[in-house]
């Protein structure tokens, strides 16, 4: 159930990344795609009613191995939202210098290339 | 060996962080380490023909550590990588001086170089997808390096298209996670490899398929490629079209498709309609274009289309074609943008009817041109007639008679195009003054020469026989060996 949440977060994501014109929304968009991801990822790993995953010395291992979550995907999901971050850093500095250069946040307006 | 191995992907990170910290006080010594990197990963490449290798990152084994796999297709990919990077980098020594803070621009393109690098070493799809997003993020500022209208449009229409490929492949390893448990390319092959796939894989092996598509520039996701390309700097569009859509596209579908999944009729069949899609849309788009850059752009497309036929026949000689076709292709293409950089800087236009007779006045340009373009149009004793020959051979062979003669057509076309380059740009008769006409600079020469000698020189690849031609048929062996085993 809350993994299709997932599924419709990425979808809207999507459907914002193609349909909308502002390129501020259109970054927008696509960030909020990326959360449906790493949501996704945080989910995977995720289990009810489930411990940290660090072993402390009173517990035993069997009980560890049970009750703990799955760290790999939130060191993944960390990686990725660094990359992430990256990845919006230089879209929204493209957009104030697209801003700049043609005085518009219109997608339909900043068109000189074509064919 | 071993130790080896990942110096393929620190000296370039290394040195990309080097070079902003010194060059303000050193002048010109941006230029010189990224030329001297470049020179160093040809000879690294060059050593480790006929090599293979594991390296666990701190030591860690297979399973739960992070893995560098070197192989056949590994070392294919980095020589080429490397070679072409080399000839971009001393092309740009003398092009970039007319750009503003060129320490950035060299600094971004190791970034790229050690991205690529990464992604072809890779043993474990997350970090496949990391390196994929290193050396993807370098080149969406690479292509906006100029700043110029549509260097930002284009870049931007790339940046966004990249981030939704982006997105899918993570989602994709996410499924797989899920499913399998692990991220080990090896580890993995061994628990979903050649095993009907469950309908969560199906799902995933289409994101990955459009994800990487995407990247590679196939064509439904094409459209951001002819106006990326172009919009760069002519060193960084030999080096976008020549290797990173293969290194982080084709290259990956591929071991992907054939060293994990494990390749079905189906995925094969999906890989031809592609193919010959790209094949035929690429060619048709490419001939009404009168900007040079463009038309060179719009053949990548075409190009990558023979490519991913002859992975999709995934018949021993197809994939050895592809292999070679791929290797051809980035010497090749680079060396056509790099003349077309060259025509830039020399006239200041690349519009194909303002151009005209600079077969006498660029003589280097012009020559290089032109066996690039009997390169690419597949003209026998250049390396191109010979992988397109051993794809179509591979079509007839396997029974698709009419993938093979689609490719045949499609050569006619770029033939067409081609002749059309060399007709209005180097053949005509003169439409600007003489003096107006910068001469190509030395260096910019060495790095057409370099490449115009590998596509006269790899056409003698096949003596050794179409099945496995020399560095190719490993490659290729490493691939149809099939899934990974531990």
């Amino acid at each position: 159930m809350i993994y299709s949440l997932c599924l419709v977060l990425i979808l809207i994501g999507l459907y914002g990344v193609v349909t909308k014109k502002n390129i501020v929304k259109i970054v927008i968009s696509l960030a909020i795609m990326e959360y449906g991801v790493n949501l996704f990822l945080i989910l995977i790993g995720y289990r009810n009613n489930g411990v940290h995953p660090g072993i402390e010395e009173s517990e035993s291992f069997t009980h560890f191995l049970a009750h703990s979550v799955d760290p790999l995907p939130q060191a993944l999901v960390l990686t990725s939202i660094v990359i992430s971050l990256g990845m919006l850093a230089l879209m929204v500095g493209m957009c104030i210098r697209l801003y700049e250069r043609y005085g518009t946040f219109d997608i339909t307006e900043i068109r000189r290339l074509r064919g | 060996m071993n130790n080896l191995i990942p110096l393929f992907v620190a000296i370039p990170l290394g040195i990309a962080f080097i070079i902003p910290m010194i060059s303000r006080r050193i002048k010109g010594v941006a230029a010189f380490l990224g030329n001297v990197t470049m020179i160093g990963l040809s000879v690294m490449s060059l050593v480790s023909i006929g090599k293979s290798g594991m390296y666990h990152m701190g030591g860690w084994d297979t399973p739960i550590g992070i893995d560098l796999r070197l192989d056949g297709l590994s070392v294919l990919m980095l020589l080429s990588i490397s070679i072409v990077g080399f000839a971009a980098t001393l092309f740009s020594t003398r092009y970039m001086q007319s750009y503003t803070s060129r320490h950035r621009y060299y600094s971004l393109f190791l970034f790229m170089v050690a991205g690529m690098n990464g992604a072809v070493l890779a043993a474990d799809i997350f970090n496949l997808y990391v390196f994929m997003e290193i050396a993807s993020i370098a080149s969406f500022a690479l292509v906006a390096f100029g700043c110029g209208h549509e260097d930002l449009e284009a870049a931007f229409k790339y940046i966004v298209l990249g981030g939704v490929a982006a997105t899918f492949v993570l989602f994709g390893i996410a499924i797989i996670y899920g499913v399998a448990g692990t991220l080990n390319m090896a580890h993995l092959a061994m628990k979903i490899g050649n095993k009907p796939l469950s309908n969560p894989l199906v799902f995933a092996l289409g994101l990955f398929i459009s994800g990487f598509g995407l990247k590679a520039a196939m064509v439904p996701f094409h459209s951001w490629l002819p106006d990326a390309h172009p919009s760069a700097p002519a060193p960084i569009s030999a080096m976008l079209s020549g290797v990173l859509i293969k290194a982080i596209g084709v290259y990956v579908i591929a071991r992907l498709l054939f060293n994990v999944f494990g390749i079905t009729p189906r995925v094969s069949l999906v890989l031809q309609i592609l193919g010959t899609l790209s094949m035929i849309v690429g060619v048709l788009l490419a001939i009404g274009q009168w900007d040079m850059k463009r038309l060179f752009a719009y053949h990548s497309i075409s190009q990558v289309g023979y490519i991913i036929i002859g992975l999709g026949l995934g018949t021993p000689l197809g994939i050895v074609g592809a292999l070679y076709h791929l290797v051809n292709h980035s010497v090749f293409k680079s060396l056509l943008f790099l003349n077309a950089g060259a025509v830039e800087y020399s006239t200041g236009t690349r519009n194909l009817k303002r151009l005209g007779g600079l077969y006498k006045t660029m003589p280097v340009a012009g020559s290089t041109s032109l066996i690039a373009s009997m390169s690419i149009a597949g003209i026998p004793p250049f390396n191109g007639f010979w992988s397109k020959l051993i794809i179509i051979i591979a079509c007839v062979m396997s029974g698709h008679y009419w993938l093979g003669a689609w490719a045949v057509l499609v050569s006619i076309l770029t033939l067409a195009s081609f002749l059309k380059v060399q007709r209005y740009g180097f053949f005509d008769s003169l439409k600007i003054s003489v003096e107006q006409i910068k001469k190509t600079p030395p260096m910019m020469a060495l790095a057409m020469i370099l490449l115009a000698v590998l596509c006269v020189g790899m056409g003698f690849f096949v003596i050794t026989g179409f099945d496995s031609p020399i560095i190719i048929g490993p490659a290729a062996e490493s691939l149809l060996k099939g899934v990974f085993v531990l």
